[in-house]
């Protein structure tokens, strides 16, 4: 039973981070290659306030706003590259962040922060991770149908015809970034008090394109194909252990041949055959 | 002089990072992609390089080898992988190619060991020469030498062969080149041989000034050289090489003085960030 649990609750946990990725990648249209950077600022941040004694709630909050502040700072330099200039700027903020925390001795450089508090049980993380997700799906489709979601959509499309309709097109990129890297904070901050121990390589450029994946294989901007992504790439290792030793082989292929043969994702994949169904059922006679 | 020694080891890492970063600038020049994968090429070079080196016993051979070797990836994944995606979102072949770069680390892993191999005899390691008290070997030398021979060779082929000719004019407007007669599929495996050739040969300097070969050695320097196609503005040649040039020597004085707050690495991208803030176009780009 822990053993499901503890998949259940990382399977939550990736939900929550790839879904924070398509509010800014899929609904506003900013690539970021650095997403596991907000992953691990929050993961750190709650871990030093457990450690320094505050309350867990305090902890997991303060991950999400340092989290979220950063990500206002990195939106703020999004305002000033754009496309494939923001895509590498986003990968070097994965690079900067991992790069200065190794160096830090009061955050364990290389070894990370250990013995961090765990106020909960295995239910209570697995709850918690579960809960988290649900909301951010809720809100991301609720979202997706407001009036938000329509400007992120105008800023994706073409940002100079939302500016110039009238659309504050700076303050929604922010609205993104800051919404998308606290929802990564509140993954880090649960991650860090469940597993008790945080370590930098934990967040590095393979995991933020871990969580691109489940972003782009789930289908980029849909949110159900987004949650389907990331339970599928958390499901897959557990599955099929044999492959443990070839993870990395077995992603980077699937990446590829996802994107070489159905770049719209799973999402795009279950509309074709939709139409497709759809397309014959009409056919038929009545 | 610790000084000028930091600045004569800037140049040279510039030097392998001018070899890469042509290849990345000529991609995206032509077909506005990523090349992530152009690590993979690298290594490739770079094990090929390796092995013929360790079996033959000439270095010679090695670079051979290593430049056919990855004159063949570099043109495959092209036609494999980009030419199917070309009319997809940039982000689709940008993910593909990191796709591609996972997989193949994991592929050389798997095949030669995690911890990689070592020149059997690596001569040019070890024949030092002493310039004004400052120490260099024969593959630093021979670095900044394959750069500078390389580099202008390309620049004698972009300006004076009807090829070179060719690919400028496909640069610079595909349609207009392709009513001209420029077959332009021919120019796109032009491209990615040249980025190759270059990547190849480079990955066997890397190996030999490391004296080790292995699979995450393409990684970093890859994403670095697309750190410094941006930095020297997406597309632009000669701001390429000198951002090249300037990081190579900005990363050794910074990994003196900064390396109780971050290492090399974070360095490399603090001064890309730092660069686009205040000129978002990139060094030598021009404004939109």
């Amino acid at each position: 039973m822990d053993y499901y649990l503890s998949v259940a609750t990382f399977g939550a946990l990736n939900v929550i981070l790839a879904l924070g990725l398509n509010l800014i990648s899929g609904f506003c249209g900013q690539v970021s290659l650095g997403h596991a950077a907000f992953y691990g600022l929050g993961a750190y941040a709650a871990a030093l306030c457990s450690v320094a004694g505050l309350p867990f709630p305090v902890a997991v909050v303060a991950g999400m706003l340092v989290a979220g502040i950063f990500g206002i700072v990195v939106g703020i330099a999004a305002l000033r590259v754009r496309e494939d200039f923001l895509a590498i700027v986003t990968m070097g903020v994965g690079f900067l962040f991992l790069g200065v925390v190794r160096k830090q001795q009061w955050l364990g450089a290389e070894m990370g922060i250990a013995k961090i508090p765990s106020p909960l049980d295995k239910w209570g993380y697995a709850l918690l991770a579960i809960g988290a997700a649900v909301a951010l799906v809720l809100l991301s489709l609720h979202v997706r149908r407001s009036w938000m979601g329509r400007a992120f959509g105008a800023v994706a499309q073409d940002e100079d015809a939302a500016r110039s309709i009238g659309i504050d097109v700076a303050g929604y990129k922010i609205a993104a970034f800051f919404i998308g890297t606290a929802a990564a904070g509140l993954a880090g901050g649960i991650y860090a008090h469940m597993t008790q121990i945080i370590v930098p390589d934990a967040f590095n450029f393979i995991q933020s394109i871990t969580i691109l994946a489940m972003v782009v294989i789930g289908g980029i901007g849909s949110t159900l194909g987004v949650v389907a992504g990331a339970v599928l790439l958390t499901l897959m290792p557990e599955m099929f252990r044999f492959i443990n030793d070839y993870k990395l082989l077995v992603y980077g292929t699937l990446l590829l041949a996802v994107m070489r043969f159905s770049p719209e994702g799973v999402a795009g994949l279950v509309r074709r055959l939709a139409r497709t169904a759809q397309a014959r059922g009409g056919r038929r006679p009545a | 002089m610790f000084y000028v020694e930091l600045l004569l080891v800037g140049l040279v890492w510039g030097c392998t990072y001018a070899m890469m970063a042509l290849g990345l600038t000529l991609v995206y020049g032509l077909l506005r992609i990523l090349h992530v994968a152009q690590a993979t090429v690298f290594t490739l070079g770079a094990y090929v390089g390796l092995l013929v080196a360790n079996h033959t016993g000439s270095l010679a051979l090695a670079f051979v080898a290593a430049a056919l070797a990855a004159g063949a990836l570099g043109p495959l994944i092209y036609r494999l992988i980009y030419q199917p995606i070309l009319d997809k979102p940039p982000f689709v072949a940008l993910v593909a190619s990191i796709g591609v770069l996972i997989a193949m680390e994991d592929g050389f892993r798997l095949m030669f060991g995690p911890s990689g191999l070592s020149f059997a005899d690596n001569t040019w390691f070890t024949t030092t020469y002493s310039l004004a008290g400052m120490v260099l070997n024969l593959v630093q030398v021979w670095i900044v030498a394959a750069a500078v021979l390389l580099l202008s060779a390309f620049a004698v082929f972009a300006a004076r062969t009807r090829a070179g000719v060719a690919w400028r004019a496909t640069v610079s407007d595909p349609q207009m080149a392709e009513s001209f007669g420029v077959g332009v599929i021919g120019v796109r495996y032009l491209n990615f041989l040249i980025a190759s050739l270059l990547a190849g040969v480079a990955g066997v300097l890397v190996g030999l000034l490391n004296n080790l070969v292995e699979p995450g050695m393409g990684g970093v320097i890859s994403y670095k050289g697309l750190a410094i196609i941006v930095l020297g503005g997406l597309g632009n040649v000669p701001g390429t090489l000198v951002a090249s040039l300037l990081l190579g020597v900005v990363e050794s004085y910074g990994s003196v003085f900064l390396d109780r707050v971050m290492d090399r690495d974070a360095i490399a991208f603090l001064f890309l960030i730092i660069v686009l803030m205040v000129r978002p176009q990139g060094l030598l780009g021009k404004a939109h």
